[in-house]
């Protein structure tokens, strides 16, 4: 299958592609992994005019602690991330997530920021992004703009990021003082997206949680914010049965997931259910050293 | 512009050049314009893997990247696995284990292998299997394809010794 035709533009610096994109007035897309933008163009349910590659721009691969920020560039693929030991020691929900999405052949290709962009409500790192409170940087005609990654779905395979913008890099907080986090996702098989699956982020002091986020991916239009499930467990024990079953019921309540091929609307309630409450034990443990 | 562009792709080890529309796969331009066939074209969802080539030593599907993107940069085909003394110890594997049945998914399969004994020269059974997760076969159910890693492993330790 071939896409349509289109103009081919490779930028060799940021401010180019951001020329480019402008000129592009609306009928140009950015490739960065092109792992779902291609199969859409091939499918023809995408027909740019433009295609502007930033694969050939420098310095967009950054994957590194900085002022309290952990960076992830626009061109920093899913296998990066599964392979960076700074992720694996300090980032386990990323470290979950990144051998989970897609597939390794996919995954050596997708970017990080190519799938925030996409805005698919399937797709895991929008989950993450979300559960870890990051920032995205991005950059248009005006200048630099941030979103949070809180809002930035706001339909389905739509976002915040204005059709001249270029998201150039997350920024994720660096983890605080007892913090752990886990991303737990049920699949069919490998290379699928989610039945449904779920991030979770904690920080405890002692054994009490002070700071709790929960994500939900693919069990409604949008990455879903389960904040009350979330905010259900602060103040809580870790080792708290009944405060966990409830944030489980809480994030249940919170998704809107819909019958398909992966599984009837109940069933993927109760993945949620307990995949909420699976996480948050892991997450615990890990926080308290106990787990890897 | 949507006029044909010229990709100069070492492949194989070897400079190669091609003329083609920037809306041409890469791996329509390996076989088409190149004339290596070895690289099958399965589903052609970025599904399947029977595609992958190694763009820069990490395998890839070939049917969802651009020829264009290949520019400058260094392609492995099934072709270039075979060495000056025979074939390459993935190869060997495959025929000497029967890591194959009707053989379609095989230069796929063997590419994917080749990057991950570069990467892990001594690689578990749960990692080979992780590794091709992405690679799939619908007529061995795998077994023989693990053996033939496994036996491309101890072939390449034999060789470096
Ligand atoms: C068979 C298959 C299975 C998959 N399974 C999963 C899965 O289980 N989980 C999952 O999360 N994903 C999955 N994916 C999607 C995959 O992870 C993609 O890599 C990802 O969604 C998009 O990243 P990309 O870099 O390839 O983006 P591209 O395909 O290059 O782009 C996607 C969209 O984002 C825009 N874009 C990309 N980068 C930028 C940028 N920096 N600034 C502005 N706009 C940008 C593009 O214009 C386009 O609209 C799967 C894909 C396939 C083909």
């Amino acid at each position: 299958m071939l896409p349509s035709t289109f103009d081919y533009v490779a930028p060799t610096s940021l401010d180019e592609a951001v020329q480019a994109l402008a000129a592009g007035a609306g009928d140009a897309k950015i490739m960065a992994g092109g792992q779902s933008l291609l199969p859409m163009m091939k499918l023809r349910l995408a027909s740019p005019a433009t295609i502007i590659d930033l694969n050939g721009i420098a310095g967009l691969d950054t994957l590194e602690e900085s002022d309290g920020m952990l960076r992830i560039g626009a061109l920093v693929r899913h296998a990066d991330l599964e392979r960076s030991e700074l992720i694996a020691e300090r980032y386990p929900i990323i470290h979950d997530a990144a051998q989970r999405v897609a597939d390794p052949l996919i995954r050596n290709r997708g970017t990080f920021c190519g799938s925030l962009a996409h805005g698919d409500p399937a797709g895991d790192w929008a989950t993450v992004a979300l559960t870890l409170g990051a920032e995205l940087h991005a950059v248009g005609p005006n200048g630099a703009v941030v979103h949070s990654a809180l809002d930035f779905q706001t339909s389905m395979f739509e976002t915040q990021l204005g059709m001249d913008q270029i998201l150039v890099e997350a920024r994720i907080p660096v983890p605080k003082a007892g913090q752990g986090s886990a991303y737990l996702k049920i699949e069919r098989k490998v290379g699928d997206y989610a039945a449904a699956a779920v991030g979770v982020m904690i920080v405890l002091d002692g054994a009490t949680i002070t700071e709790a986020s929960i994500g939900l991916t693919n069990v409604g239009p949008l990455t879903i914010h389960a904040a009350a499930a979330a905010a259900s467990l602060v103040g809580k024990s870790i080792d708290a049965a009944a405060a966990i079953e409830e944030a489980g019921r809480l994030a249940m309540e919170a998704s809107q997931p819909s019958s398909d091929l992966r599984g009837a609307e109940e069933y993927k309630k109760d993945l949620v259910r307990v995949l909420t409450k699976r996480a948050v034990r892991k997450a615990g443990a890990r926080a308290q050293g106990k787990e890897a | 512009m949507s006029d044909k562009v010229i990709v100069t792709t070492t492949v194989n080890g070897e400079e190669r050049e091609a003329t083609v529309e920037p809306r041409t796969l890469l791996v329509q331009m390996i076989r088409e314009s190149l004339h290596l066939t070895g690289t099958h074209i399965g589903c052609d969802t970025t599904s399947c893997g029977t595609c992958t080539v190694l763009l820069d030593g990490r395998p890839v599907k070939s049917c969802t990247i651009l020829a264009v993107q290949a520019n400058g940069r260094d392609v492995l085909t099934v072709e270039g696995l075979e060495g000056a003394d025979g074939l390459s110890p993935v190869q060997e594997g495959f025929q000497e284990e029967h890591g194959l049945h009707c053989g379609y998914c095989t230069p796929g399969m063997m590419m994917t292998v080749t990057a991950l004994l570069e990467e892990n020269p001594h690689p578990s059974e749960d990692e080979i299997r992780k590794a091709i997760s992405g690679n799939l076969c619908r007529c061995t159910g795998y077994v023989n394809i693990i053996k033939a890693v496994h036996y491309a492993a101890r072939k390449r330790e034999g060789a470096a010794a």
